[in-house]
Formats: structure tokens, sequence, C-alpha cells
């Protein structure tokens, strides 16, 4: 039992926490959990917990159904949003009864890739701004609580007492926000999380679409991460900002080049450009994803990059003046719906495939790639790439594409509202 | 009660069991750091790890024993017991891997007292109250939710205030030399940290541009 342990376990014992809710996610990033009270839960840090993994999606392997769950316990939190404050949460490893780590768990995947940064001298950071909706509930006719703009303060704004309540809430979880905001769309808002190393964020998104929805559950609302719930306004997207930091020096900046940017972070850059069309469907998963990446609404539609090119994949924000650290590259596509775990593990293999083969970014006059238009495309491109197969591992990989191969049939054989209230009348 | 233990870098099986048998070590790389950095109440006896080299161990063995005058707990492997018969300034010697009630009682009869809950385990900072020995943090009388190593950098902070420290410095301290994630970590605890103690409190931990941050 090393200090960590005995932390969780005097922690549970001083404060009356009555259960320990044992977090992880499946391969779409879905949170699951399950319960143990604190007789177990010295025996749950040292041997890990049993459990029936064959109902898990992507878990469900021939003859391996069982699965243990070993506690992380620098994830022990108590929290917030519980009454009498008597539940606390640890994230897991998922590995299979002999100890080795189960291929299907999003969250080895992601150490898995983080721990081939740390060999080429890297460690990997992340800043994300994640944007959602509130709604009135979760029916099919979402109904807006305002109409209100970017920015825009009350009375226009009246979930900013919801969003306070998110706030204090991450902020007792460990997830320091550092702003947030009405966003562009109607009922549309952003919280900006502080960049910290990726597991951790990864970890803290999970966490943070978990708490946004149980502050609104609480005050009778709905919040969603759906990329674009509402047509004709802009979806909400996670943009991510990323650095790589070798020791203590930020790898990306260099006082010497033109925008700050370190050879290093061109290289990286370029990986993410020609990449970029592989990962989409990992950073990008479902049908109505798609429905966000299109021209016109602020959000990327192609592989390229700019300081403030709408349609561009990549953004290279102006760093705050005399601040090395804050440089960055800012990576539009992804949206909050998607697997944190995995679409770290396939930004960063990307960027990393950037720097081991001194990847050149395009050349002015040569078009830019269109990122996929449909999850189909998207499944297509990601099929075909070694990089993503590597990065995922064949478990996670292979299952992933046959269960989204299986919802874009679905998506394909639905007759949409669109096709009968233009078709039907004229044809 | 602190305890020094050298070589400075001992392995984790042995801090953890010291750590567990409710001392805390304190790394030292030579003679003067014994004596030079004796708390107010007296070291508990020291502990000696032996890694390769028995004899370079035994001498230093011999300087705590006889220059800092403390009692030396000699950590050996099981091959090297023969060897123990002519070790007169060893205080006593116990095999690797460890026994930890064998080491709380070897300790013990060297001349410690066993290590209890006393006032000296709460740590108290304006109101702000550390159990070291039950890891617990109150501010202004309500419990705080820590992580673990919130309460790690908190607890040093309090032990050590009024002094800057570099995010290196920290790191080591606190952390452990086998820490990989880089200085940024220190800033990413700090800000939690100032989140936690709330808005009238954070100014607790100033940062000193350029150099680290400072406690109280």
């Amino acid at each position: 039992m090393n200090k960590q342990q005995q932390y969780v376990l005097s922690t549970v014992e001083e404060r009356g926490i009555r259960f320990i809710r044992l977090w992880f996610t499946d391969i779409l990033g879905s949170l699951k959990s399950f319960a143990i009270m604190p007789a177990e839960l010295e025996i749950a840090l040292t041997e890990g917990m049993q459990f029936d993994g064959s109902s898990i999606d992507g878990f469900s392997r021939d003859r391996e159904s069982d699965m243990l769950a070993m506690p992380d316990p620098t994830t022990f939190q108590i929290l917030p949003w519980r009454s009498g404050g008597d539940v606390a949460r640890m994230f897991c490893d998922i590995v299979r009864p002999d100890g080795t780590p189960f291929e299907g768990d999003p969250r080895s995947v992601l150490r898995h890739n983080l721990e081939r940064a740390h060999e080429m001298g890297y460690t990997f950071y992340v800043g994300p701004e994640v944007e959602y909706f509130y709604f009135r509930d979760a029916s099919a006719q979402p109904e807006v609580l305002d109409h209100g703009g970017y920015f825009d303060l009350t009375p226009l704004d009246v979930a900013q007492e919801y969003r306070r309540e998110t706030i204090m809430a991450l902020e007792r979880l460990s997830i320091p926000v550092e702003s947030a905001h009405h966003e562009v769309s109607p009922s549309q808002h952003e919280l900006d999380l502080r960049h910290t190393d990726a597991l951790n964020m990864a970890d803290n998104l999970v966490t943070t679409r978990l708490a946004v929805k149980e502050v609104a559950m609480e005050h009778g609302i709905y919040a969603t991460f759906m990329p674009k719930p509402l047509e004709g306004h802009d979806g909400s997207g996670m943009h991510l900002h990323l650095s790589l930091f070798q020791d203590d020096d930020n790898g990306f900046f260099s006082a010497d080049e033109e925008n700050g940017l370190s050879p290093l972070a061109y290289k990286f850059m370029a990986g993410l450009l020609r990449h970029a069309p592989e990962i989409t469907a990992i950073t990008n998963q479902w049908v109505n994803s798609y429905k966000r990446l299109v021209a016109g609404y602020d959000a990327p539609v192609y592989a390229s990059w700019g300081r403030n090119d709408q349609s561009a994949v990549v953004r290279v924000p102006i760093p705050k003046r005399g601040k090395s650290s804050s440089t960055r590259l800012e990576y539009r596509s992804p949206d909050p719906a998607c697997n944190p775990y995995l679409a770290f593990s396939v930004i960063l293999a990307a960027g990393l495939a950037g720097i081991e083969n001194n990847y050149e970014l395009p050349t002015g006059d040569a078009a830019p790639q269109h990122l996929p238009t449909t999850l189909a495309d998207a499944l297509d491109a990601m099929e075909r790439s070694s990089l993503v197969k590597d990065a995922l591992g064949d478990h996670v990989f292979e299952w992933f594409l046959r269960n989204k191969r299986r919802e874009w049939d679905r998506y394909q054989q639905h007759v949409s509202s669109f096709e009968l209230e233009n078709y039907l009348p004229v044809l | 009660m602190l305890l020094p233990i050298y070589p400075p870098d001992p392995s984790a099986a042995l801090l953890d069991a010291l750590i567990a048998a409710g001392f805390q070590p304190v790394p030292v790389s030579n003679i003067d750091d014994v004596i030079e950095r004796a708390p107010e109440p007296g070291w508990a006896p020291a502990v000696v790890e032996v890694r390769r080299d028995l004899g370079s161990a035994v001498a230093f063995a011999g300087k705590i024993s006889d220059e800092a005058n403390l009692p030396v707990l000699l950590v050996i492997d099981r091959t090297l017991t023969a060897e123990m018969a002519a070790e007169s300034a060893i205080g006593d010697f116990i095999l690797s891997p460890i026994d930890r009630t064998e080491l709380r009682v070897r300790l013990q009869r060297l001349g410690a007292g066993p290590p209890e809950v006393e006032a000296s385990e709460i740590l108290n900072f304006r109101d702000l109250e550390l159990n070291l020995a039950t890891y617990q943090a109150t501010i202004g009388g309500f419990p705080s939710d820590l992580t673990y190593m919130e309460y790690e950098l908190l607890r040093f902070f309090v032990e050590n205030p009024g002094r800057v420290w570099s995010r290196e410095q920290l790191l080591a301290k606190v952390w452990g030399y086998d820490y990989f994630g880089g200085s940024r970590t220190v800033d990413v605890h700090v800000r939690r940290l100032r989140a936690k103690l709330g808005e009238e409190r954070s100014s607790w931990i100033s940062t000193v541009r350029s150099v680290g941050y400072r406690f109280g």
C-alpha cells in the first residue's frame, strides 16, 4: 500500500464516504461506473475489482469477459453534486485477470500513446474549449432557454447561474476553468478548461460532461454535447489547444521564428494537416458530427492552417506577449461528443508522425485536402490509415469501424424530414 | 518523527515502510546534512540502506554514530548477514525485503518512542489546519476536498512558509525524484490549490515572477 492509496483510505474513513464509484469509459467514450463500499476499498486499490465486461460496448470478446478495474488513486475525488457529499470516484485502468492491460480500454490506449511521446522526450498538453447547449428537455424538438448570442449578458443569458454552479463544481473536482461565456448560438455555452497533461485532461473532460449534465438536471433542464442540435446555427465544437513540452520548455515556442513557432511546431502541424482526414472519424465520431463540419458555421472544412481562417482545421493563436508557455496550436475539428482518450491518441500520433518524418507544410499553391463530409467518408479514410491503426491498436480500430459502419447503415435507411418535405409534394 | 535516511535515493519499498511506520524520512547525502538539518526535538534513529557497497555504507553509518551521536539501523541483503558480526558501529540491522512490523520495533528499540498522533502532527496556518496523521485539511473549520498531490504540496508550503521555491525545487521535494511530467505540473497544482483555498486565501501562494512560488 503506497502513500496515495493510504491517502484514499484515510480520506474515505475521515470524511464518511459511503460509496466509491469506479469509473471508466467504453470505446465510444460513454462513462461507465460501478460502486463499491468502503470495506472493499483496500482490496480494490491493491488487487482491483472484478466485473463482467461482456455487456460493455467494445469490451466483449469470446472467452474473456472477466475484467479487472484497477482504480487510479491519483484521481480520487469526492463528488460535489451528490447530496450529503458521501460519494467519491476514481478512474480505473482496465486489465485482464492476469494483470495485462486490456487493449479495448481507451485510457490504456492513451497511456500507450503518451508513453511513446515520453520516449521522444515530450509531454503532451491539451486545453479544450467545450461547447454545449442547454435545452428544456431531451425531446426530439429541442427548445432553447434563451436567444442570446456571443458574450451576451443578462437578461438574455438566463443560464449564467447554471454555468457558475458548474464552474464551482469543476473547481472542487480539481478541474480549473479559465473562462466561460455564452456562445454564438441561442442557449449555447462554452467552458474553457485550463490546459493540463493529456491523460488528466481526458479524465477531466469525461468528468466535465457529467458535471454539466448533473448541474443542469438539478435545475430541471437538459444539457447536451450533441455536435449539431440546431439546424441553421453553429454547432458545438471542442477546439483543442495543443502543446508539447520538453522538460520545462514549450517545444512549440521559438523567439527567432516568424509567428513565434518553432520548427518542431511546424512539423507537428504538418503531421496534423496530412493526417487530419484519417483521424476525423475518431475526433468526430457520430453521423451528426458532420452536420457541424460544413462551411459558414465557424467550423473547419479544410486540412489547412491560418491565423483567422474559419474554414481551416488548425489555427495558430497569437500567444500572450512574452509568454512562451502560451504558444500553441489550436486543432478545431473535434467535437465534445468524441471519446477524448482516443481523440488525443490519434491527434498526438498525427503530430508525432510529422516530427519523426520531418513533414513539410503543404506549399501555398497546392489545394488543401478537404475534411471528410460524412461519417462514411471518414470511416473510409480511417480504414486506410496505418497511423490510426497503430495509435489505437487492432482491437479498438476494428471494433470502432464495425460499430460505426452499422451506425452509418442505419442512417442510410432513414427517410428524413428533408426528403419528405422536399420530394413528397413534387415527385 | 523525522528520520535521516541514506543514500538520498532509497528504495521505494523502504520509504513506504518507514512512512507506514509513522516516520518522515529525510534524505541525506553527507554527514553535514545530518548535523545541520537536525530538527528541534532531534532525529529518530538513522537508517542506512546498503546497495552494492557494504564498506562505504558502514563507514557512513560509523560517522553518523560518532559525529551525530545517532543510533543507526542498517538495511541489508540476507547474503550480508555474516558480515554484521564484526560491525560494532551498527546499532542494529534488518534484512530486506522488509517486514514492516519488524522495522517499527527495531527503530523503537534503538531509541525512538513509538510515533503517536500528537499536537506536532497538526499543522496550522491562520485558519488552515492540516492533520498529518489522517491527511485531512480543513479551511475555516470546513473539510477541504484535496487530491493527494494537492495535499502534499499544501503541506510542504505550510511547513516551509515565507521562502521562495522554484518549480524544480517543488517538483523534487513534493513529487519526488522519479516524477516524469515537467514543472508545468507545479503550475497546474498551484492553480488548483488556489481555487480550493478560496478567493480570500488564494493570495497565500504568491507567484514570484520567473522564480517560482512563495507561501505565507
